[in-house]
This record gives structure tokens, sequence and C-alpha cells, in this order.
């Protein structure tokens, strides 16, 4: 009686499963297959890999490539390594995102706790800014660029990303605080709190998932954006995209590709980490609307 | 001039008009409750006195000093929201005290009067916790205690014990109205339930449909309805309206309706207000309580007009303390409220005792009482 027989329930909802996680390792390999191409080729001399073999692990393990690529090789005439370009990147992406979640957050409490005449139409078009593709906006930013006499630094980069975020960030807290409940602003009101008490007081220390949601979808387009960077900052300003653009660009003799393979993932590093440490916030947050209290 | 004056306040949103001319005089220490249906604009009206929502047309005063346009931190009020809105991310401490610091009062007597509140509600030990820890009843508590620390001159409930179960809500009521008697503060509670409505109240306003229909005390009210929305509003089960003929019979007014078996009843109104000699010969409605059909051994002994009268019994409902008796009279269901053990049984006749004191009159066109 207790032991089920071949196709009970139990045993067949065993069997699937069994398939399912088979399936689902499967294609989680599949998926890191390039990664892993990158990485074991990224500590391999390059005579390895022009040898033929690029699949196979390195006989010899060697951390030069990666010593290369972050301090000595030729990015486009200079020999400085991306390592320059990494914190141009880092200088561009914090403050943009800061900024524009700040912006974000600062929208989507008026437009959901102060309403006025006319605000779905504002809301509107800030989140029609969301669909603008990024060439459209490319002149007239520079021309604008142009006049701020921000061309080509990365102050000009940090505005580009922060004007454009703010679509998004806005959309994102907009639907957030939209669920948080009003009577806590109003008691805040009785209780005295002004416009800006109210913000940092009652709603900002609640909203840790929709923040954490911003700040990924916002570093992650700004540090992976090479159209901006490659448009609005040149030379010694460029972000670490154009930078690893110019570096397996940049010929010298040889293609080393192991020094590639190292620069595209420090390149791809940050977003990799900030996803890793923060994603789960990422679901959680889209999926969290309202506080319970 | 009172305490708290709405004085003819009305408010309209474009061409909506949602609350028309209210006219309410609050007196220092008085409780009172706004009662009605949802959509009645009783929540409306409180929330102009708090200064949450503008006042199209009139004055809101309290202590004298006009308050339209008044900022409501400044106007000395503090309310308790139907969900509490407890600030999540505070202790319960700092959500008591918050309002305070908000004021700019330093922190040794925000924290004097923060546990002077909290030893009267007696929520002391929850002082450190955050609101997602706390159960209904205890937010409630912290929400009241963080109004009772501004010592305001005017509270403002918004449906406060709504979202709590049906024997928190008894234990909280009772809580509040001690709370009421003890400090003397000036009240204004919004309520859908017309029981919180009656017992806690020292006057209630009736709202229906942007007007309030009548303002008295609980007693005015349940005995004395001004039309027939308060009278069917107020009371459960609700009062029964039946549709009857006045006639003169010896000099004495008469109430009659046909029984379950088609036969006429009289029902003598000796003492029926002056103005129902009008409305003889005419339909009008009766309006009589359940309770005030009994039994003739359940009925009330100071009654000056006790009227019997036989009927058939269809439903019987018995509900512990009191057992629900339903009968059809002029082809409508009324119910009578007899005492649990009154041997009552259904398909039978029963003699009902009808005390016509509690009975009111009706005008069919205009709704409102005969007085």
């Amino acid at each position: 009686m207790a032991v089920p027989s071949p196709d009970s329930p139990v045993r067949t909802a065993r069997i699937t499963r069994v398939f399912i996680y088979l399936f689902l390792l499967l294609f989680a390999l599949f998926y890191l297959l390039p990664f892993g191409i990158m990485l074991i080729n990224s500590v391999k001399p390059l005579s390895e890999i022009t040898g033929g073999n690029m699949i196979a692990l390195p006989r010899e393990w060697t951390i030069q490539p990666w010593l290369s690529a972050w301090s000595t090789a030729q990015i486009g005439v200079q020999p400085t390594g991306l390592r320059p370009y990494f914190i141009n990147s880092m200088m561009m992406a914090f403050p943009a995102v800061i900024l524009s979640t700040m912006v974000g957050a600062l929208n989507g409490y008026v437009l959901t706790k102060w309403r006025f005449r006319g605000d779905t139409i504002i809301f509107g078009l800030l989140l029609f800014s969301c669909f603008i593709p990024f060439q459209i906006v490319l002149i007239p930013m520079a021309r604008i660029l142009g006049i701020l006499q921000m061309a080509g630094t990365t102050q000009g980069l940090i505005m580009v990303h922060f004007v454009y975020g703010i679509g998004f960030t806005t959309l994102y807290f907009r639907n957030y605080y939209a669920a948080f409940p009003t009577e806590l602003v109003r008691a805040a009101q009785i209780d005295g709190a002004g416009f800006f008490q109210i913000f940092w007081r009652i709603l900002l220390p609640s909203s840790g998932p929709i923040i954490a949601v911003s700040f990924i979808w916002q570093f992650t387009n700004i540090w992976n954006d090479f159209l901006f960077g490659a448009s609005f900052a040149s030379g010694g300003a460029a972000p670490m995209t154009v930078a690893l653009n110019n570096l397996v660009n940049s010929s010298t003799g040889v293609r080393e590709y192991n020094v590639h393979f190292a620069g595209a993932i420090m390149a791809a590093g940050p977003t990799l980490l900030v996803y890793i440490v923060a994603g789960r916030y990422f679901v959680r947050g889209l999926m969290s609307g309202s506080v319970k209290g | 001039m009172g305490f708290l004056d709405i004085d003819n306040v009305t408010k309209s949103y474009g061409a909506v008009q949602v609350l028309h001319r209210v006219d309410i005089t609050v007196e220092e220490g008085e409780f009172l409750v706004l009662v009605g249906p949802s959509g009645c604009g009783k929540s409306t009206l409180l929330n102009m006195i708090a200064g949450l929502e503008g006042i199209s047309s009139g004055e809101v005063r309290i202590k004298g000093r006009v308050m339209n346009g008044v900022h409501p931190s400044r106007r000395n009020i503090a309310m308790v929201f139907q969900s509490y809105a407890l600030y999540p991310n505070m202790t319960v401490g700092k959500n008591i005290t918050f309002g305070l610091e908000m004021h700019g009062i330093p922190k040794p007597e925000r924290d004097k009067a923060m546990r002077n509140v909290a030893q009267l509600l007696q929520i002391e030990h929850l002082l450190d916790r955050k609101p997602g820890q706390l159960s209904g009843g205890q937010r409630q508590r912290v929400a009241m205690g963080r109004a009772l620390v501004r010592n305001p001159d005017v509270f403002l409930f918004d449906e406060p014990l709504s979202n709590l179960d049906a024997k928190l809500r008894v234990d909280m009521r009772i809580e509040i109205k001690k709370l009421h008697q003890r400090l003397g503060t000036t009240i204004v509670y919004v309520t859908h339930d017309q029981i919180e409505a009656m017992t806690l109240s020292t006057r209630i306003a009736v709202m229906f449909d942007g007007h309030v229909q009548q303002l008295g005390t609980p007693k005015e009210i349940y005995d004395s309805p001004a039309n027939l929305f308060v009278a069917t509003f107020m009371g459960s089960p609700a009062m029964n309206v039946l549709p009857v003929r006045l006639e003169d019979r010896n000099g004495v007014l008469h109430a009659l309706l046909t029984g379950a078996d088609g036969q006429e009843r009289a029902l003598a109104m000796p003492h029926a207000p002056a103005a129902c000699a009008a409305y003889k010969d005419t339909e009008v409605l009766l309006g009589i309580r359940p309770e005030a059909i009994t039994d003739p051994e359940g009925a009330d002994r100071n009654a000056r007009t006790i009227q019997p009268m036989t009927n058939r019994v269809t439903v019987i409902e018995p509900a512990g303390a009191d057992t629900f008796v339903t009968m059809v009279l002029s082809g409508r269901d009324c119910i009578a409220r007899m005492r649990a053990d009154a041997s009552v049984e259904p398909g039978r006749d029963f003699d009902f005792a009808i005390n016509m004191d509690k009975a009111v009159l009706f005008d069919p066109k205009t709704q409102t009482r005969i007085a």
C-alpha cells in the first residue's frame, strides 16, 4: 500500500522532474559555453590559440594576457591597457545611475502622490522617451553637448545617460509608488512633514527593491552602451566598451586573441557582478509593488 | 459658535457636487459620528476638516479660527486612518513621535510624551517593534497613540475599526469609548457601521447622497427618524416599513393593513402626531421597529398604546438572545423581535402585541416623517 505502483502520480512526477532538470542543465551549459571559451583562452599563451587549440584547456596556465589587457595593451595609439578606460566607465556609470535613479524616484513620487492637471500626459511623454531609439537623438544631443561645451568629455556622457535614463526610472518608480498607500502620505502631512521630508523619511526607506531594479537596469545599460560612448567621447575620455573595440582593432602585427578575451571579460565583469550580487532583488522588485504595513 | 463649526460647507469636483451645504456645530468634548453608506460624502467631509481636501464653499472653523486653506499640520488636529497608515520603516516609538519631531519639539519632551501615551494605551512593550510585526489590534492602538501624542483640539477617525475582525472590533469600540470618557476630547468619527454610530456617539449625522439627512442624538435618530432613509439605515434588523391606510374610527386614528390571511387589521394610534389628521383616508407608510412587535408577555409595560394583532408566522430565526419572527403584513415581510423563549411556531397563527408608541408614519411622496 505504501509503495507507489510504477505508474502512480508520484513516480511519474519524479521522472518528469529528472528530465526537466537534465534539460535545464544542458541549456545552462550551452549558454555558458561562449563564456567558458573566453575564460580558458584568456589564460592561455597565444601560441596555443594560434596552434588551433581553442576548445581545450590550456597546457600552460598564464595570467599574462590579463595583465597585458589591463595595463600595457595598445589602445588606439597609446599602450595604456584598459585601466584608464575602465575608470572612465566607472566615473560615467555611477553618477549617471545615481542621478537618473534619484530624479526617477522624485518623478514617481510627484506623479503618484502630488497629482496635478496633465500629470498623465507628462507621464505618457516620459514613457514615450523609453521607446526613442538611440540613433534619433544622436545629432540633437551632439548639438546640445556642443552648446554646453561638454562634447568629448565624461561629464557629457554622464548627462546623456542621465537624461536618457529618466524615462525608464520614472516608469519604475511611478508604478512602485502607485501601489504605495496614499494614506501614509496624508498621515505624514498631518504630522507636519513637508514635500521632501515625506520623500526622504517615508517613501525612500521603503523603496529598496525598486531602487535595486533601477540601479541594475541603469548600470547595465549605461556600462554596456557603445553608441553614445563612441559618438560623444573620444580619445582619453572613451568608456570601456569603446576602448575594448579599439583594443581588438589596434593591430601591431599579431592579433593577441588571449588579450582580447581577457579584455572582453573585464568589460563584461561589472555588469555580471551587479547581476549576481543584486539579481534576486531585480525579480523581487519587479514583482513587488505594495508595502505591507 | 461651537468648538468645531462646519458652516454651509460644499464640495464639488468640476460640475459634480458631492457635498451639499453641510451645517454642523460640534461642542467641545462631543463625539460626533458621520454615518452613511459608501459614497455618501462622509469621508470627503472628514478630509475637508483635516485639510486633505479643499473646501469648495463655506467655512470650517476650529475654536473660531477659519481653517480654509490652512495646512493640515497647522490645524491642531490628528487623524486615525482606516489602514492605520503606520510608517512601515519606523519603529512604533518613532511612529508616535514623528509628528512631534516634525513640529520641532526637543527629544526629551518627545520621549516623555511617547511614554505617557504608550502607558495610556498599554503599548509600552511594543515601542521598539516595526508595524509589520504587530497584530491588527496593536496597530490600531499605535495609530491612536500617534494621534493622542499631539494633544490635538479635534480627533478625526476614518473608519478605524473596519479592518479588524468582529470580536476585536467590539473590544476596540469599548476602548475608544473609554478613552473619550476619560480624556473628554472632541472627536469626529466616520463609519458605515450603524452600531458603531449608535454606541459611540453623543450625536450622529446620518448622511446620504451628499446631504446630511438628520443630525441628532442616537435616541432621536433611532426613535424619531427624519425620513425613510434614516429609519431603514439605522437599526438591525431594519425598521419594518408597511403601506397602511389611515382612518378615523370614533375619533381615534387607526392604521389599516392586511394580514397574511387577506383580512384587515386595524391598529389604533391615539397618540399619533397632530399632523397625521391631514393624511386621513390616504395611504401612508407605517414604520415600526422589530422590537416594538413582541408577544403579549414581552410587551413594554410603560407603553401607552399596545395593540394586539393575530397573524400567521412565516419563518422564525432563533438568534440566541432573541428570536426573530417573520410574517407577512400588507404584502411585505415584517420582522418581530421576541424573547428567546417565546413559543412561536412557523405556519401557525400567533398573537402579537404591537407598541404603537414607537410607530412612526412617513409621507409616501416626500418620504419624510409626518410629525
